[in-house]
């Protein structure tokens, strides 16, 4: 079943995509027979399953807290597309 | 024989005995490129001034065991100086200032970089016709896929125009365009190369792996990117082994397993007769071969692209129109900034991607997708660990189909998504898995799918190249129409 539009423009909202009309159309079409494909997992019972998010016995990484040299601002910045006075330049927040 | 025709061994070999020197090889891989590269279009940028510039490097100085061997990279290795696109308009322009660590690990054994490879736009695909600038075309058959989606890299081996690449898998993009394009793919466990300096797509199943001519570059690349990185946190200290110690150990008494459920319908009945004919090979050769079964299987892809969508809308929240990538000039305020910058920058699959991520994650469905597939995944996992309590390594297709025609999956996600379904368990579970070629069928190349125990890559091309070299199906070559 198809996703209602209000529905892709929610979740488009979150995450932060300008849908053109078309697109908002298309999506609630694929994404809904994704989503129906997807529910076959419906059908396993899984209440007593603990979730694995990596299979890796890996929780926490920790280091040393010492000071290490950092790459040059001049470097890290060269690809943003606007920049002034060293610093990412953005429309106003507040 | 020309010098592009040979593995990065028998290279190595000849330059051992001084026969030939690096820029003799580099040139013979540019003409090469020179030469087909019109017809594959395998490449998103190519530096032949700085292939030849580390070519005479290396004619200079004794190096390590690559000295003056070229390669490729899919175009998600951040390579200081040469631009790194993810086949995405969003990084175009984006030239990263520094090298990932699997690329200083290769040119500190002397590779010569050549170019960075097309893909599907940031992995996610399995056609490379989600490239944001062109489509790659099989070696095999032009009119037909390369997969994806490291389908660049499987194409530039396949057609000799390097004799490596290296890739990434999050659900078969190193195993599926190597089974369509008749090479070797390994996507070595979880945490064994490390990933730092690789742009990310699902951080739990992304892995960095190899494709070549045959086994045995497997194991010599593997020898040189293994192993533990402080800079990835999911890297896994642990010793590496001279994985070229593994492939003349033969198969006698090794145990094999098939799944039941990796042969059955929807599996195209000539690759089917291809993957049987070749456990029949290991039979005949001493090993124990058996069916069991992955009761799982069928949910491993659903919950897979719940996974992977969840980690890839996370992980691509990055890309702003801020720090780095293409950015929206007319934006007013920073919501628009943000949503017209990712609204030009990416392309129709990722956005999907994207958008099916979110929903997963979003309040109110969390539980229902997300947290599900999770505990699916926990199944998937304990299947493998079921088998593999009695056998060896489990052998299947590595995928449901040969190469398939250039756009005849496009404008149906779901469709193509099926054809990681052979692959995706692998992922979810974390595990190692080859594709090598097995055989032909209607002239198209077919994948055997090769899976093993943590860790065990050893194990792995242990048995590939027991069957490689038995079955005398190594470094096979595309006509191409060229010479």
């Amino acid at each position: 079943m198809a996703l209602s539009l209000a529905e892709v423009e929610h979740v488009a909202l979150l995450a932060r995509l300008t849908l053109s009309e078309n697109e908002k159309e298309l999506f609630a079409q694929q994404l809904g027979a994704i989503l129906e494909y997807v529910d076959k997992l419906k059908e396993l019972p899984t209440d007593d399953i603990e979730p694995l998010s990596h299979i890796l016995p890996i929780y926490n990484v920790f280091r040393e807290d010492h000071c290490r040299p950092s790459p040059p601002r001049e470097e890290t910045m060269a690809n943003a597309p606007l920049v002034e006075d060293g610093q990412y330049r953005v429309p106003r927040i507040i | 024989m020309e010098l592009y025709e040979l593995t990065v061994h028998q290279l190595v070999n000849l330059l051992d005995k001084g026969e030939i020197n690096p820029r003799e090889i580099v040139d013979s891989f540019l003409n090469r490129i020179q030469a087909v590269e019109s017809k594959v279009k395998a490449f998103l940028t190519l530096d032949e001034d700085r292939a030849r510039e580390e070519a005479n490097q290396a004619c200079r100085q004794a190096g390590g065991l690559l000295r003056g061997i070229p390669y490729g990279l899919k175009d998600l290795f951040c390579t200081r100086g040469m631009r790194t696109t993810c086949a995405s308009r969003m990084l175009e322009d984006f030239v990263p200032p520094y090298d990932a660590t699997v690329v200083n690990r290769l040119s500190q054994a002397g590779g010569v970089l050549v170019g960075k490879l097309n893909m599907d736009e940031f992995a996610m695909g399995s056609s490379t016709e989600h490239s944001a600038f062109f489509a790659t075309h099989n070696p095999w058959d032009l009119q037909r896929v390369p997969g994806g989606s490291s389908g660049g890299s499987a194409a530039a081996v396949a057609a000799g125009e390097v004799p490596f690449s290296l890739g990434s898998d999050t659900g078969g993009s190193i195993r599926q365009p190597a089974s369509f394009c008749g090479v070797v793919g390994l996507r070595p466990t979880y945490g064994r190369v490390s990933r730092w300096g690789v742009v990310a797509f699902a951080s739990s199943l992304d892995q960095v792996g190899v494709l070549s001519k045959d086994v045995r570059d497997s194991a010599l690349v593997m020898n040189l990117i293994a192993g533990y990185d402080p800079l990835d946190s999911t890297s896994v200290n642990l010793e590496v082994p001279d994985y070229t110690v593994f492939l003349d150990k033969g198969i006698k008494g090794m145990k094999i397993a098939y799944p039941r459920e990796h042969f059955g319908p929807g599996i195209q009945e000539d690759v089917k007769e291809t993957v049987s004919e070749a456990l029949k090979w290991f039979e005949e050769n001493g090993a124990v071969v058996e069916e069991v079964s992955l009761p799982h299987s069928e949910y491993a892809l659903p919950a897979y692209y719940l996974v992977a969508t969840a980690e890839a809308s996370t992980n691509l929240a990055r890309f702003d129109g801020v720090r780095f990538g293409l950015r929206d000039e007319g934006a007013e305020n920073i919501i628009e900034l943000f949503s017209q910058s990712r609204a030009n920058g990416f392309g129709a699959e990722v956005k999907r991607r994207i958008m099916l991520g979110t929903y997963a994650l979003s309040s109110g469905y969390y539980d229902a997708y997300y947290l599900k597939a999770l505990k699916v995944r926990r199944l998937i996992w304990e299947d493998f660990q079921k088998v593999f309590g009695d056998y060896d390594l489990i052998v299947s297709p590595t995928t449901p189909t040969t190469a398939f025609k250039l756009g005849e999956k496009l404008g149906d996600p779901l469709t193509e998504y099926m054809t990681d379904i052979l692959t995706v368990p692998v992922n979810m579970a974390g595990l190692p898995g080859i594709s090598i070629p097995c055989g032909f069928a209607g002239g198209l190349p077919v994948g055997m799918q090769i899976i093993g125990k943590a860790f065990a890559e050893g194990t792995i091309l242990q048995a590939a190249h027991a069957f490689e070299q038995g079955k005398g199906l190594r470094n096979q070559k595309p006509p191409l129409g060229v010479n």
